[in-house]
């Protein structure tokens, strides 16, 4: 996942307004535009197969080990029309078709900006026929409306830890709202897969790694569990954007490491990978 | 005999003409199984190979093992040669001991010398006098009938890489023949063909054509003789068909044999022969006269073989084509006319080879790669790929309709049908500097010489007024050097092309061909990446030339952001392609020797390094000497987007109008494809499938960590065998100079944070 060190992301010839898609832009009277960071192709890793990713801008979380720390500020991002980004997605629909995969809406948090988010999410799957994710942390869960997530084929849901206080010291926010966004989906029977990102002497307690494991499991609708090891290629962002990066001295979490939280989630009956 | 040999074949068309594509479509077994069926190497094929590997770290030292320094290379001038003679299963080396490398001197005495002299070898003062005094080489052909033109061209190296001092290759005999018919069928068949020519002139020929043609013919049934006596010195007789698996393997290699004991070609391909050869070894199994392990042993031993063909060659072709490759390429897979795949057992086995053997760069293994090709075939070349990154893939769609479905790949990414269509390989030009020529006025940058067309001044530099340059203005100065550069491009061809014909000529080559082949002109291009940036950046981005005192434009001043190719953006994707288009057109307005028809790749192998060396600052900001991006790669770092992305902006170049192939070297860390080997598996198959659907023709696939190379660079006695793939072949990593690992090492990873 880069930035764009060249040139505007988008087509330069203006768009012209559609008409407006779903409930809410019809609401907004105005064709739905939103703050994008960048888009990227990329596969396994954002979902299944090989995914047109849009990357938001703004997130209202600050996690320490982030490695997407010049997503944070919405106004970083460039303001961008729906239309652009279905236009840009639109060129790989023949080879994601052959190919398998879809889009994913990521960020930055997506659903800091629901409404743009529900568009894409809806134009994505309608307009495109792709299979779709949203790649969220769920801490804004409550803004997802049931027909935002009807459009979702999938959610990757980060959480981030079980411990309130661990939550709290890695994320800079409260556990509770991605709990009960969660459950929410659970009750939804929308697909889920978890990833959970094991950091070294952060989030590795084991009753941290149990207790997401356990929620999880209990769900009924988490089809995979990616544990994730931390890694600090973000790292050199954050000294581009002149931010301590307070993990310099974490070590990277270790294959064994990772096999371990790996085994937690699978004694739970989980598909962990 | 001949019954005997063909038993339980079926069909008719293939028994009364020669046509091998008959004999395989009548007889062969799909397979659209998965790979557990496979066997490991025996402990004779690991201690036959360890003989090889072993002489590895000193070949490397050393440039060469060894050479046959005083006997210029026959068919018949080397006494036989062996592995382990009581070992080896398919028999026959080039010369009398492995790696021996055997000299040429038909392409030319003076790199023969040169290179015996770099690596310390005697140079017979006799066969000097042979070779310089009573019989005329290719290369001092070439250069009696060079105008002065084209050797400024070639000196300023616009013009680049030409096969005018070494042996052009390209060319696939058609191996299986001798399996399938026995070589007393095909000298038959071509004193009849020779017949036929006994008028003169013969039909539509010109008198010169049929005189030529007739001595080619005699020489190429000389040459088929001579194949003959070469395998009966290993104690086989081939003058009728293969009777087993094991002889069509043995007989099919004696063929390629001939063709690589006498012919120092760029590229000397092997063809399609997996399917082909399945045919045999599934009627062995069948008949219970060998196990699976067997008919794999005879695989692993006939590819020991192919992987120590050797040439001996200079310093400055090592430059250009680095890696010792020689493309030993095999064209494997793809999907029938009939819609079946032509997947069978052995294309697995051939495949498995780089697990039994290991990781190699040859045979160049080149998967003719289909959406509709078998899932477990598909994946089990995804697993492959990504355990060894030794295959690259090429398009069956845009193939099959073209030339059918008996297609090979000559090189990297050139398809012809086998034995019937060959080219005249035409190395390339280079385009990036054509259009540095395009604001010199015709100047060299580097040299400051007039070498291309006074295009005369830009209008600013005439008005004096601060210059910035004008798309349209720089367009049209480059289009008329670049049809100065087709003409004297395609001039060049034919000199050379004439030349190679007639002191160079693959006799054994072609007596395994038609008579009458269908021909091309194979041009190509270098830089196309770095042109069309810096014609985005003069069009979107303001540019100013720095003039040195003469006027010359040394380097360029880039004022704001413009689009670069590799991001599948149209405004800088759309001048690529016209690049392409325009070239094409130009080059196709130049008569050709023999009536060749006009192609071009954008291919480079490994010369990309050599072609930014030569080239001066690009107004993409490319400093002067970087090198280029190889083939159709978009430049290093600027594919922002990810390879998929990358990957859409090559196929939109026109394989109508670059048929000799594009392409494309895409190198993705094992996380960027999935985070467990199976899904990376499905994934590379999908992008494998995603590509090809999106009209992508060629992808060389390298699953690597730049951890690895890094430390293959510092420690490359850990590494004998690593293997990766550069723009249409594979080298071993550890074989490469420096500079060209340092470039592969600069290229994009594409990977995940």
């Amino acid at each position: 996942m880069t930035s764009l060190a060249i040139g505007p992301a988008t087509p330069v010839t203006p768009a012209t307004p559609a008409a407006p898609v779903t409930p809410a832009a019809a609401a907004t009277q105005r064709p739905s535009e939103g703050s994008v960071h960048s888009w990227d192709l990329s596969t396994g890793v954002d979902g299944p197969g090989t995914r047109f990713v849009t990357f938001l801008s703004g997130c209202p979380l600050t996690c320490l080990y982030c490695h997407n720390p010049d997503t944070w500020k919405m106004r970083n991002g460039k303001r961008t029309s729906a239309d652009d980004v279905i236009a840009e997605a639109g060129k790989y629909v023949r080879f994601i078709a052959a190919s398998g995969g879809g889009a994913t809406i990521s960020g930055g948090e997506p659903l800091l900006q629901p409404v743009f988010t529900g568009e894409l999410l809806h134009r994505m799957k309608h307009e495109l026929g792709l299979h779709t994710a949203l790649d969220t942390s769920g801490f804004l869960g409550v803004r997802a409306t049931d027909a935002l997530l009807r459009d979702t084929d999938l959610v990757l849901l980060d959480i981030k830890s079980w411990d309130p206080d661990t939550y709290k010291k890695v994320t800079g926010r409260p556990l509770r709202p991605t709990l009960d966004f969660a459950r929410r989906l659970a009750d939804l029977g929308q697909e889920v897969h978890v990833r959970f990102v094991l950091v070294p002497g952060l989030t590795d307690a084991p009753a941290n790694i149990e207790g997401v494991a356990a929620f999880a499991a209990g769900l009924g609708n988490v089809s995979r569990v990616d544990v994730l090891p931390f890694h600090k290629l973000g790292e050199a962002k954050w000294q581009a954007l002149a931010m301590p990066f307070t993990l310099h001295d974490t070590p990277s979490a270790t294959p064994e490491q990772v096999a371990g939280a790996r085994e937690v989630f699978l004694a739970h009956g989980l598909h962990a990978v | 005999m001949t019954d005997g040999a063909w038993k339980g074949f079926k069909g008719g068309l293939w028994r009364d003409a020669v046509d091998v594509r008959d004999f395989i479509q009548q007889n062969y077994t799909p397979y659209e199984g998965d790979d557990s069926f496979l066997a490991g190497p025996t402990e004779r094929t690991t201690a036959v190979w360890k003989v090889i590997t072993d002489k590895f770290p000193e070949e490397r030292a050393k440039g060469v093992h060894d050479v046959s320094y005083d006997i210029p290379s026959t068919i018949t001038a080397h006494a036989p040669g062996y592995i382990d003679r009581d070992k080896d299963l398919i028999v026959g080396l080039q010369t009398d001991a492995p790696l021996k490398r055997a000299i040429m001197p038909y392409g030319g005495w003076r790199m023969v010398a040169g290179a015996l002299e770099t690596y310390g070898y005697p140079v017979s003062e006799e066969l000097e006098k042979v070779f310089t005094e009573y019989r005329k080489t290719h290369n001092a052909g070439v250069f009696d009938a060079y105008t002065p033109e084209i050797r400024a061209a070639r000196k300023a190296g616009i013009v680049t890489g030409l096969p005018d001092a070494y042996g052009r290759g390209r060319i696939i005999g058609d191996y299986r023949r001798v399996a399938l018919y026995g070589v007393d069928r095909l000298i038959a068949v071509k004193k009849e063909e020779k017949e036929e020519l006994n008028a003169l002139p013969a039909g539509n020929r010109s008198l010169e054509e049929t005189i030529r043609l007739r001595e080619e013919l005699s020489e190429q049934i000389r040459a088929l003789g001579e194949l003959k006596a070469m395998a009966a010195s290993y104690g086989h007789d081939i003058s009728g068909p293969a009777g087993t698996g094991r002889e069509a393997i043995q007989w099919l290699y004696f063929a390629y044999l001939a063709a690589v004991k006498e012919q120092n070609g760029a590229a000397m391909s092997l063809g399609r022969t997996s399917t082909f050869l399945d045919v045999y070894l599934q009627r062995d199994i069948e008949a219970g006269l060998l196990t699976e392990e067997q008919a794999q042993e005879l695989v692993d031993d006939f590819v020991i073989k192919l992987r120590i063909v050797r040439f001996l060659r200079t310093p400055e072709y090592d430059e250009l084509f680095s890696g010792d490759p020689t493309w030993v390429t095999e064209s494997i897979a793809g999907m029938g006319e009939d819609g079946r795949p032509l997947v069978t057992k052995t294309s697995f086995r051939y495949l498995q080879t780089l697990y039994n053997l290991g990781p190699a760069p040859e045979p160049n293994m080149t998967v003719f790669w289909s959406p509709q090709l078998p899932q477990g075939f598909k994946e089990f070349c995804a697993r492959v790929s990504i355990d060894t990154s030794s295959v690259q893939y090429e398009s069956d769609e845009l193939m099959r309709p073209r030339f059918g479905d008996d297609t090979a790949i000559a090189c990297c990414v050139s398809a012809m049908p086998v034995g019937k269509q060959m080219q005249f390989f035409g190395a390339r030009v280079n385009l990036a500097k054509t259009l540095l020529y395009a604001i010199n006025g015709g100047r060299d940058e580097k040299s400051g010489a007039q070498v291309g067309p006074e295009s005369g001044p830009l209008r600013s530099m005439e008005t004096g007024a601060a210059e910035v340059l004008d798309y349209d203005e720089v367009m049209a100065k480059f289009d008329e050097q670049m049809e100065w550069l087709a003409s004297i491009y395609v001039h060049a061809l034919n000199v050379i092309h004439y030349m190679h014909d007639r002191y160079a000529y693959e006799r054994i080559e072609m007596a395994l061909h038609d008579r009458d082949v269908r021909r091309t002109m194979a041009c190509g291009i270098a830089g196309l990446s770095v042109a069309a940036d810096s014609l985005a950046a003069v069009k979107y981005a303001k540019v100013t030339p720095v003039r040195d005192e003469t006027g010359l434009a040394t380097d360029y001043v880039i004022d704001g952001d413009y689009p670069a190719y590799g991001n599948n953006d149209e405004r800088v994707d759309e001048i690529a392609v016209r690049l392409v288009e325009e070239f094409m057109r130009k080059v196709r307005k130049h008569p050709t020797y023999r009536g060749a028809e006009h192609t071009q790749s954008v291919l480079t192998i490994t010369s990309n390094v050599v072609y930014g060396k030569k080239t001066g600052n690009t107004p993409d900001g490319r400093r002067a000497g970087e090198p280029f991006s190889p083939g159709a790669n978009p430049m290093n770092g600027r594919d922002t987007h990810g390879y998929v992305a990358s990957a859409l902006s090559v196929a939109k170049l026109p394989y109508e109008d670059a048929e000799d192939g594009i392409s494309l070297t895409n190198t993705v860390t094992p996380d960027g494809l999935g985070r467990t080997p199976e899904e990376r598996i499905k994934n590379l198959a999908g992008v494998l499938d995603g590509y090809m659907a999106s009209d992508g023709f060629h992808m060389n696939v390298n699953v690597l960590n730049r951890d690895v190379l890094m430390d293959a660079m510092e420690h490359p006695e850990n590494y004998p065998q690593l293997t990766i793939r550069v723009s249409g072949y594979a080298v071993n990593f550890v074989r490469l100079t420096r500079e060209q690992q340092l470039d592969v090492l600069n290229r994009t990873f594409h990977g995940s944070l």
